[in-house]
């Protein structure tokens, strides 16, 4: 009998396919995959920590920094849940903004999920093209904010500014535009014959693993369970709009790359919808300049962010300052079945098991 | 499955747990407050008793003398939810790991860990997962200074 051995590959982190900071160790098999072992923390910044020296409001530029690839919607996140602790009532006029930054974030967040999935599995021109039309959004963000990345554009009680003239028909080029974009992306990427077999029945997940790992969002959906807190547990004015909710059923990488395109699909109905309705008016509520909710107050508050169920849970002591503030992050709760789903493929399987994951690092080492 | 009845489940809990279970009320959740000793077998029973099959959130709150652990349970389909809140004395910080009941618990256990210094009873793995293996103290903790 021959005598083989186990032996150790160690994939990052600094290696363009874990998407900043990840390294995770294969332990391998001749070329399969026994276990892979994470390991998280590469840009831990303590903004836990941090967050018990920071008044509330400013905390808000730090929460753009989480998921830095659709920061709307960690800031809404955080907005969300200190208005909820302080019963403060948003204008309608900035829930739909707020609506059509969140989305925006979401379509941005999976285009680059797309690109970055094609450049990882060797398609580099797939990259390109949905950085080209991420990069409208950016331009969206750009004239609200000032910034392109991480925004910071929501404020406790509302938004920074008003959308200024230029923005309607922007957006509104960009979703005459989408539907040429997602054939371009259908054509060259999801019907590439060599992406399709490195991802049909790959990191195949199944329903019941993934609720009792907790795992959320596309990911989730794409195992064929219909969750997605936007529909059973409506916060903002989610409940206003109409939407379906794109479903997988193997729950394998390619559930988890189709899951996604259809979601863009659906982030943009929810965009005309909102842009239609946008009524006229203020856009922050009046919040009193020092925010001290009541001492003993506590808040659990979850949104659906691109990456799952994002959630904030803050203990105030009646100070100006959180006593206590706690993100679950989606992208390190999701994390936790890379080993599972990675078990016995082969070593360029891991990589796309990342890459359809959808991690990013900003969140999950928080 | 059918819907949970949330009051009717409360009643049961109290009168099985006695005077280990306290209820409270905030405007998003009922909070089941349980003696430490009680956790594993509670948690136990919400699980698979009431089908609260997705345990969402983890975490701790120090107040000093005492931590707080923090759950917060929601049940997929039912669309159902319930929060847990146990003590600990916050000079023997240990608790019963749930990685038997939720396997989600694992990380978000290990993060209470390396950021609080909570010890779980009964999990596999109990090593930081954030910060470095050589860290010394948890930076959560009220008495941790941080350096500016």
């Amino acid at each position: 009998m021959l005598q083989t051995e186990q032996y150790i590959i160690n994939i990052g982190p600094q290696h363009p396919s874990t998407h900043g900071g990840l390294h995770v160790e294969a332990v391998m098999d001749g070329e399969h995959i026994v276990d892979s072992i994470v390991h998280l923390g590469y840009v831990h910044r303590s903004v836990e920590k941090i967050a018990e020296s920071r008044t509330y409001p400013q905390f808000v530029p730090y929460t753009s920094r989480l998921d830095y690839l659709a920061s709307h919607l960690p800031t809404l996140g955080y907005c969300q849940t200190v208005e909820k602790m302080l019963g403060v009532a948003v204008p309608e006029r900035a829930e739909y903004i707020r609506v059509i930054m969140a989305e925006f974030s979401r379509i941005a967040s999976h285009m680059l999920f797309v690109g970055s999935l094609a450049i990882d599995l060797g398609a580099t021109t797939g990259l390109i093209y949905c950085f080209r039309d991420r990069e409208r959004i950016m331009d969206l963000f750009e004239m609200t904010s000032g910034q392109r990345l991480i925004a910071s554009y929501m404020r406790i009680g509302g938004v920074s500014h008003d959308l200024p003239d230029t923005f309607i028909p922007a957006a509104l080029s960009f979703i005459n535009d989408f539907p040429k974009m997602i054939e371009e992306y259908e054509g060259l990427i999801v019907g590439n014959e060599i992406l399709q077999a490195r991802l049909k029945g790959i990191g195949v997940l199944n329903a019941e693993e993934a609720i009792e790992y907790g795992v959320t969002g596309p990911n989730l959906r794409a195992c064929g369970v219909e969750y997605d807190i936007r529909k059973v547990d409506p916060y903002g004015i989610y409940d206003r709009f109409e939407f379906d909710l794109p479903l997988g059923s193997k729950g394998d990488s390619w559930d988890r790359l189709l899951v996604r395109m259809q979601e863009m699909a659906q982030s943009v109905r929810i965009i005309e919808q909102a842009l239609q309705e946008l009524p006229e008016g203020e856009i922050k509520a009046k919040v009193p300049r020092i925010i001290k909710p009541e001492k003993g107050s506590e808040v659990y508050h979850r949104i659906e962010s691109s990456k799952g169920e994002l959630g904030y849970y803050i203990v105030a002591d009646g100070g100006e300052k959180p006593y206590r503030l706690h993100v679950r992050a989606p992208s390190f709760v999701n994390l936790m079945v890379l080993p599972i789903i990675s078990r016995g493929e082969k070593l360029q399987d891991i990589i796309a098991n990342i890459a359809t994951l959808d991690p990013v690092l900003g969140e999950s080492d928080r | 499955m059918s819907k949970i009845n949330i009051e009717k489940m409360l009643t049961e809990l109290q009168e099985l747990m006695g005077d280990k279970l306290q209820i409270s009320r905030d405007d998003s959740f009922s909070w089941l407050n349980i003696n430490s000793e009680a956790l594993l077998d509670l948690m136990g029973r919400l699980k698979n008793d009431y089908g609260f099959n997705y345990l969402a959130n983890l975490t701790s709150v120090d107040y000093g003398e005492a931590f707080e652990m923090v759950y917060h349970l929601y049940s997929i389909p039912d669309n159902a939810k319930v929060g847990v809140k146990t003590r600990i004395p916050g000079n023997a910080a240990e608790v019963d790991s749930l990685v038997s009941v939720w396997s989600t618990a694992d990380w978000q256990e290990r993060e209470v860990f390396d950021l609080m210094g909570i010890r779980f009873k009964g999990h596999p793995n109990m090593i930081r997962i954030l910060l470095p293996d050589e860290f010394e103290g948890h930076p959560l903790r009220k008495d941790f200074k941080v350096e500016r």
